[in-house]
């Protein structure tokens, strides 16, 4: 093992591998052949996380055929998404979205009603800005039960824009000032208007898009406010 | 003097070569077009050294934190034609925190203050702002060529200061950009008088672009060869501005969908007649399939299609395929189908890039009929084929052994099996042999990601024979921290690792520490990596940049952190920059 810096905890070794009860769980035809170096297997805790991770594994080659039948019965539940998987470009996932979902409503212009949008399959994509932020976001209205979800969630994702100060944790500030925020939307009209007016499922259906501002700058909103975004040159 | 071969001037002795001035290396050195090259004869001796940088005319910088803007302008002052690329490729899909960093600013602001004749710049994954864009604008007199690829930031006021601003630009490419559209019609800005342009790339903008303007834009640039559009043009409009524009080379349409008018039809076949010097077509297609007839002139010439934003299946879409006997690069949805696949394995014999993108990647059920079926078909029949990227859900080893042995000179080879840890589905047995047989095969193979069910022994056969291979992507794989040890013994030209999901822990990454020195960057995820191994390789490694990123809920100083504490996200790149000063709350350096 020319070239490697090996460190004192590493406890590189000849020999078999040690760890047979790990590949004895995980139930596949293991390393029959001899494994030329071992690593020492580290602490009980992580051997523990690392059996844990093989054992979804181990379920699946274990009963491949038990799923298949499971899955040919009833219809398929819905899986936990890991976060970013498959690997598809988030950009590529947004234009599909906006694809599909234009085309389920060029198909179905009957069944099109603003209600049903909540909590179904389609999505609600609308973009989020902040003052301040130097990008936009995007957020799936339609992921969200209630304003207190959709402020939750507004607050996960700018939150690396705020200063961090323990006094405003539960409330979004200007990155700037420190100054309180309030959210406004605008609605298919064109109008802006302050979120949480009207129930949540109006909102969802008339809400094209949404813009964090200072609240200093939302006094006296009013629907003759919307040219606010287009001042930028 | 009689002896043969001997120069003309006898009495003054030619200076020894390696007194030669350095106008005379600068000059051989620009016969080096491969930044490798040069890179090796830069590594020389001193004079060479001085030399090849001064003359330096291209610059690329895979990882903008590895070095400082200042120190690249310092070290190459003649540069031309800079390119930067910044986040990790996982920020792709969405695992890097949004206010990660690789802010162009910076890298502008230097380049205006040391690289007054820049003509090119490219950004790749980097957040830049309008107000680099104004500073482009305003501060290259000969500035031609800006690509931006996959970056956010900046909104149509942006390109407004580049269009009123850069009096020859050539090329303005815009590729899977966020870009926020403050309606300015930023089109109109190129003054009348502006003709230079030959790309024009703005398909990922949403907003609408005046027609008018565009079609005025589109005559007066006569040298226009790569047009792509985006989805505000209507079909009709279209129409006329291939018109305007036969001499096009590349073309992407943009939306293409109307219902069906005869007229519309006419106009659109006769356009395309006229593009005589079609060879590239992108767009995104929807499902109305009645104009595809329209582009069939146009079919036996194209060499590159990509149709990864069309949703069109069927017959059609099949038809249409097949006429494009030229093909060298392809890009469809799965709703292409094994047969439809087939089709394109007895059409399209120069075909040397396939990508298949998943239509509905989060539909567990799977409606499309697109199997191992459709890779093997065209491994088979498709002799040059050398770059794959293909989603799909159900793989065997047999079908990978099959295709390995066919085409032994992939030279990129990206498999993602849907649902993790899937195992071969008729013999239920990890996807080891497969794969193995695949980097056993390819002894050309630079990048490769592997998916599926894989136990530690697909990354011995990797680490053991991948002497080529630059990047590697793996997810939901191998068993134990043996896996990663592999990898990081063997595997010679490994330049980008990137992990997520795998039961790797801090051994294998403390013993080969030096590794890594040798590579570009390491980018581990939901691993078993604790803060302690992170803080350990920090300090034996001090040209290595050690970040860890946590749930940024848990944003808190890393020093009241044990050193058990998991690590849920690792970035590790060598620099010489020494730690980055612009690390969001989330992110530290350890």
């Amino acid at each position: 093992m020319a070239g490697v810096d090996v460190d004192v905890g590493t406890e590189l070794r000849l020999g078999l591998p040690g760890g047979g009860a790990e590949a004895a769980k995980a139930g596949k035809r293991g390393f029959e052949e001899t494994i030329d170096l071992k690593l020492t297997l580290p602490t009980a805790g992580m051997e523990e996380a690392a059996a844990v991770k093989t054992e979804p594994a181990a379920e699946k080659t274990k009963r491949p055929a038990e799923a298949a039948a499971a899955d040919a019965e009833k219809p398929p539940a819905p899986k936990a998404q890991a976060v970013g998987w498959p690997p598809v470009r988030s950009y590529r996932r947004n234009v599909m979205t906006v694809q599909s979902v234009k085309n389920k409503k060029e198909e179905e212009p009957e069944k099109q009603q603003p209600t049903a949008n909540a909590g179904s399959n389609s999505s609600a994509f609308v973009k989020v800005s902040m003052d301040g932020a130097p990008y936009l976001r995007k957020v799936d209205l339609n992921m969200y039960n209630s304003y207190k979800d959709l402020s939750i969630a507004l607050k996960k994702m700018f939150s690396t824009f705020t200063t961090g100060n323990n006094l405003n944790e539960g409330k979004l500030v200007d990155p700037v000032s420190g100054a309180d925020v309030v959210t406004t939307y605008e609605d298919k009209d064109g109008d802006w208007m302050l979120v949480g007016d009207v129930p949540w499922e109006m909102f969802v259906a008339s809400c094209k898009r949404l813009r964090i501002m200072k609240s200093s700058e939302a006094i006296g909103l009013a629907p003759r406010t919307k040219d606010k975004c287009k001042n930028k040159s | 003097m009689g002896r043969g071969g001997s120069r003309a001037a006898p009495a003054a002795a030619a200076p020894p070569w390696h007194a030669l001035p350095d106008e005379v290396w600068e000059h051989a050195f620009s016969f080096l077009p491969a930044a490798s090259d040069r890179g090796a004869a830069a590594g020389a001796c001193r004079s060479w050294l001085r030399a090849e940088r001064r003359s330096r005319r291209r610059l690329s910088v895979a990882n903008c934190y590895a070095a400082s803007p200042q120190d690249a302008v310092e070290r190459f002052p003649a540069v031309r034609a800079a390119e930067v690329k910044g986040k990790p490729h996982f920020a792709d899909f969405g695992l890097v925190p949004h206010a990660w960093g690789a802010a162009a600013a910076p890298w502008v602001a230097a380049a205006a203050d040391g690289w007054p004749l820049l003509e090119e710049l490219s950004f790749k994954r980097m957040v830049v702002t309008d107000e680099c864009l104004e500073m482009i604008a305003a501060s290259f007199r000969n500035f031609q060529v800006l690509r931006l690829v996959s970056c956010e930031g900046f909104s149509t006021a942006g390109l407004a200061a580049i269009a009123a601003g850069c009096r020859n630009l050539r090329e303005l490419d815009l590729q899977e950009n966020e870009i926020e559209d403050c309606s300015i019609h930023w089109l109109s800005l190129f003054p009348e008088s502006f003709t230079s342009l030959v790309t024009l790339n703005f398909s990922c903008l949403e907003g609408d672009v005046n027609i008018n303007v565009l079609e005025r834009l589109v005559t007066r640039c006569r040298n226009l060869k790569t047009l792509k559009l985006n989805n505000s043009i209507p079909l009709d409009k279209l129409a006329s501005l291939l018109r305007k524009a036969p001499q096009i080379v590349e073309l992407g349409t943009g939306k293409f969908s109307a219902d069906y008018h005869p007229d519309l039809f006419a106009k659109l076949e006769a356009a395309f007649a006229g593009c005589k010097s079609l060879r590239r077509l992108s767009g995104a297609w929807d499902s109305v399939p009645d104009y595809l007839p329209a582009f069939y002139c146009v079919c036996e010439g194209l060499t590159s299609l990509n149709l990864s934003y069309a949703t069109i299946r069927g017959p059609e879409l099949i038809k249409f395929i097949s006429r494009c006997k030229n093909l060298q690069l392809l890009w469809v949805m799965d709703l292409i189908e094994d047969h439809g696949l087939a089709a394109v394995a007895s059409s399209c014999n120069k075909l040397q890039e396939l990508r298949v993108f998943p239509s509905d990647p989060f539909d567990p059920a799977g409606q499309v009929s697109l199997t191992e079926r459709g890779l093997v078909d065209v491994s088979a029949s498709c002799p040059m084929l050398e770059s794959v990227l293909y989603f799909c859900r159900r793989m065997t080893n047999e079908a990978l052994i099959t295709i390995a042995k066919n085409r032994p000179n992939f030279t990129c080879f990206r498999l993602c099996i849907i649902e993790p840890h899937t195992p071969d589905y008729i013999t239920h047995q990890p996807l080891d042999a497969g794969f193995s047989a695949i980097v056993e095969s390819c002894k050309g193979l630079t990048r490769f990601s592997v998916s599926g069910l894989l136990t530690d022994r697909v990354f011995k056969s990797i680490g053991a024979h991948a002497d080529r291979l630059e990047m590697l992507s793996i997810a939901f794989a191998g068993n134990s921290d043996l896996g990663l040890h592999y990898i990081l013994s063997g595997c010679k030209s490994l330049k980008k690792l990137e992990i997520r999901d795998c039961p790797f822990g801090d051994k294998p990454l403390l013993a080969n520490a030096a590794k890594l020195e040798t590579m570009r960057s390491l980018w581990m995820s939901s691993c078993s990596l604790t803060l302690g191994a992170c803080r350990q390789l920090a300090r034996k490694m001090p040209r290595l940049s050690v970040e860890v990123m946590n749930d940024s809920e848990r944003a808190c100083p890393l020093d009241s952190l044990t050193d058990e504490s998991p690590v849920d996200k690792l970035y590790v790149y060598r620099t010489i920059a020494g730690p980055r000063s612009d690390t969001p709350s989330c992110v530290q350096i350890v």
